[in-house]
């Protein structure tokens, strides 16, 4: 569970293949309250349902601006799921817990 | 007026030229400055292709720097989709003047999820902007937000500030937008882009499709409010703002020859007016090309252009043809003097062949147009139609100082005078080419209706084509009947034999005349040899009477003196005398 702020490096993803390890990307601008919330439901989401299988990735716009082409991120905040492929994109404020697992394509846990 | 200075005129909108041709005219100047510009149109109305130019011109002619944001086509795509215009963007990219952006909302890889804005957009506008310093950019089309995001009151509220943003960030922004049915476009872009709406038109009629602009609103400025025709050609949009407006123009008081001599001759003894329109009628046949051909000739050997539209035959036939009359037109077209643009009136739409004429106009700069001829585009308009683009052509052209030649086919016999198309009112000078037909033959005669502005003869001249070119001769009329043709010919005959009979006659009579004058001459020398003679004998007999009496004086003094001397001897014979 590695979450990284600020200048973002995308780790070599080792386990390519394995449906068991989730790259998560959460794209803010700034510590705007939205941002913020969907920090903090994400957490809870991945706490909840992908247990230590995650690493989320916190790019913010404001200081890398650049990085918004490479992605084609539009919406802020947007949640995308780098691993497993397909790729996915989730926007919002992440606070509607069951559109997320939808769109992640998460089957949720129970408890 | 205050102390000597004129109150200055309220700040005038700042706009940014577009570059596109006859669009900076309509607009008087350009899009606003600052501040968004819609362009909606149906699809495939042209309206990338406009977003395009405005930044490639904006680019590379004013010196500011723009940015496409495409939402529905990849760069590449958009490459391809623009070459036709003939913009190298990749060049304009390397060169940091252009940058196209790809902006992808798929719909199906987006869930949403809660509260969010689009400030990601803003960013990513915001980044490509900065990168080159634009200050114009395209959205092509922000509606795809409205498609692929179910939340439109997010949406609204967003492109709200989106333009609000723009404006602050002193960017010119071109938005598109599609035609809606009822409304502009389809979801209401027009709320909140109101500084300036273009709509583009692509309508179709009889078969033949004509594009239209028209500027619907500009605030703060005045526009041009009708629709324009414009062409989508090799070298960008090509607008035709061209419209009546209004006789402005000044009248030249120069005159260019009509190419035939005596032709000029008729008109004034100069020819015509420069910047003056010209309408050559007359049935099939009756040369009025050729006519129209002599004048272009004119104009390039004055060293001037000439542009001759051609709308019956290509311009290799013509100058084939033109051949045959001595006119040699391959010259002045490798010296650039002549331009043959030549088109089948069907091909396109009228408006369309107006702004066609138009764009070669700008680009050419004749001084000289020949239509020819112009009756042909009643096949794709009426008649009211085809006037229209004719007044508007000519109301062009006369702005410009370009002398206008059209060739108008008439269905000949007695309604010639009636022209088709019912332009003759338009033009200055009519010249009608008319067939003669007289005994088994038909020649062609040429005399000019009108023209304003100068005397010109109503006499009616031969019409006379050769290989030597254009030859106007008088009309016999001889005992009061015009004739042309053989019957001239022969009547020339007729009349010069006669000629010459009587000029014998006079010869001949002459000729005895001198005889007897010879005669009598020498009948008087005769006399006077008689006179001498008479004279001399004259002189004779008075000589010889002299003698005569001198002698018998003597005698008679003789006889005296013997007679006396001797008077009581009976005088011996043989006495002595004096003798």
């Amino acid at each position: 569970m590695v979450v990284v702020s600020g200048r973002a490096r995308p780790k070599r993803a080792t386990q390519a293949c394995n449906r068991d390890f989730w790259e998560l990307r959460l794209y803010v601008a700034g510590q705007t309250p939205n941002c913020l919330r969907a920090f903090a439901n994400l957490k809870q989401l991945c706490e909840t349902h992908l247990e230590g299988k995650y690493r989320i990735q916190v790019i913010d716009l404001v200081r890398n601006p650049q990085l918004a082409r490479g992605d084609q991120i539009f919406a802020i905040p947007t949640l995308v799921r780098k691993l497993p492929v397909p790729v996915r994109k989730i926007i919002g404020n992440l606070s509607n817990t069951e559109k997320v697992l939808v769109g992640l394509d998460l089957v949720p846990r129970e408890g | 007026m205050k102390n000597g200075k004129p109150r200055s005129a309220p700040r005038a909108l700042d706009k940014a030229p577009t570059g596109i041709r006859g669009l900076d005219e309509i607009t008087g100047g350009g899009l606003p400055r600052n501040r968004p510009t819609l362009v909606c149109g149906s699809p495939g109305s042209g309206k990338t292709l406009l977003g395009m130019e405005f930044l490639v011109r904006g680019a590379v002619r004013y010196g500011e720097p723009g940015v496409f944001f495409a939402f529905e086509e990849t760069e590449e795509e958009l490459v391809q989709n623009t070459a036709t215009l003939g913009f190298d963007l990749h060049r304009l990219s390397a060169q940091k003047k252009l940058r196209t952006e790809y902006i992808r909302i798929e719909r199906h890889e987006i869930e949403e999820t809660g509260e969010y804005d689009l400030e990601g957009l803003f960013i990513r506008i915001g980044a490509a902007i900065d990168a080159i310093h634009a200050r114009r950019v395209v959205l092509d089309t922000v509606e795809v937000l409205f498609a692929c995001l179910t939340n439109h009151g997010i949406v609204r509220a967003e492109l709200r500030r989106l333009f609000r943003w723009l404006k602050e960030k002193q960017v010119t922004a071109v938005v598109t937008g599609e035609r809606g049915i009822d409304t502009l476009t389809r979801f209401g872009l027009e709320e909140y882009v109101a500084d300036c709406v273009i709509v583009l038109d692509n309508r179709v009629a009889d078969q033949v499709s004509t594009r239209r602009l028209r500027v619907v609103k500009y605030r703060g400025s005045a526009h041009g409010a009708n629709e324009y025709p414009f062409l989508i050609t090799n070298e960008g949009l090509s607008v035709a703002p061209i419209t009546s407006l209004g006789l402005q123009h000044e009248a030249s008081t120069k005159r260019i020859s009509s190419g035939v001599p005596r032709l000029d001759a008729l008109l004034g003894g100069q020819g015509y007016y420069r910047g003056s329109s010209v309408l050559v009628s007359g049935a099939a046949g009756t040369g009025k090309s050729t006519l129209a051909v002599a004048f272009a000739v004119a104009a390039c050997q004055r060293r001037e252009r000439c542009l001759y539209l051609a709308l019956e035959e290509s311009a290799s036939q013509i100058q084939r043809n033109m051949r045959s009359v001595g006119f040699h037109l391959e010259r002045f077209v490798r010296e650039g003097l002549l331009r043959f643009h030549a088109a089948r009136p069907t091909c396109q739409g009228l408006e369309s062949h107006l702004a066609a004429i138009h764009d070669a106009a700008e680009r050419f700069k004749p001084a000289a147009v020949v239509l020819d001829p112009v009756t042909n585009l009643t096949t794709v308009g009426t008649v009211p139609e085809v006037r229209s683009v004719l007044a508007r052509l000519i109301d062009f052209f006369k702005d410009r100082q370009i002398t206008l030649l059209a060739t108008s086919l008439t269905s000949g016999g007695d309604a010639e005078e009636q022209s088709e198309v019912g332009i003759s009112s338009l033009m200055d000078t009519w010249i009608l080419v008319r067939n003669l037909e007289s005994n088994g033959e038909r020649n062609r005669g040429l005399y000019i209706l009108k023209s304003r502005g100068m005397a010109h003869s109503n006499q009616v001249r031969e019409f006379v084509l050769s290989g030597t070119g254009i030859q106007l001769i008088d009309v016999y009329t001889g005992s009061g009947t015009a004739l042309t043709g053989s019957a001239r010919i022969a009547q020339m005959a007729r009349e010069q034999a006669e000629e010459a009979l009587r000029r014998q006659e006079v010869a001949a009579q002459r000729a005895q005349a001198e005889e007897r004058r010879a005669a009598a001459t020498a009948q008087i020398a005769a006399l006077r040899i008689q006179v001498k003679a008479a004279e001399e004998e004259l002189k004779r007999l008075a000589l010889a009477a002299g003698i005569r009496e001198k002698a018998s004086a003597r005698a008679r003094l003789n006889l005296s003196r013997s007679r006396m001397a001797d008077k009581n001897s009976a005088a011996p014979l043989g006495g002595a005398l004096v003798h």
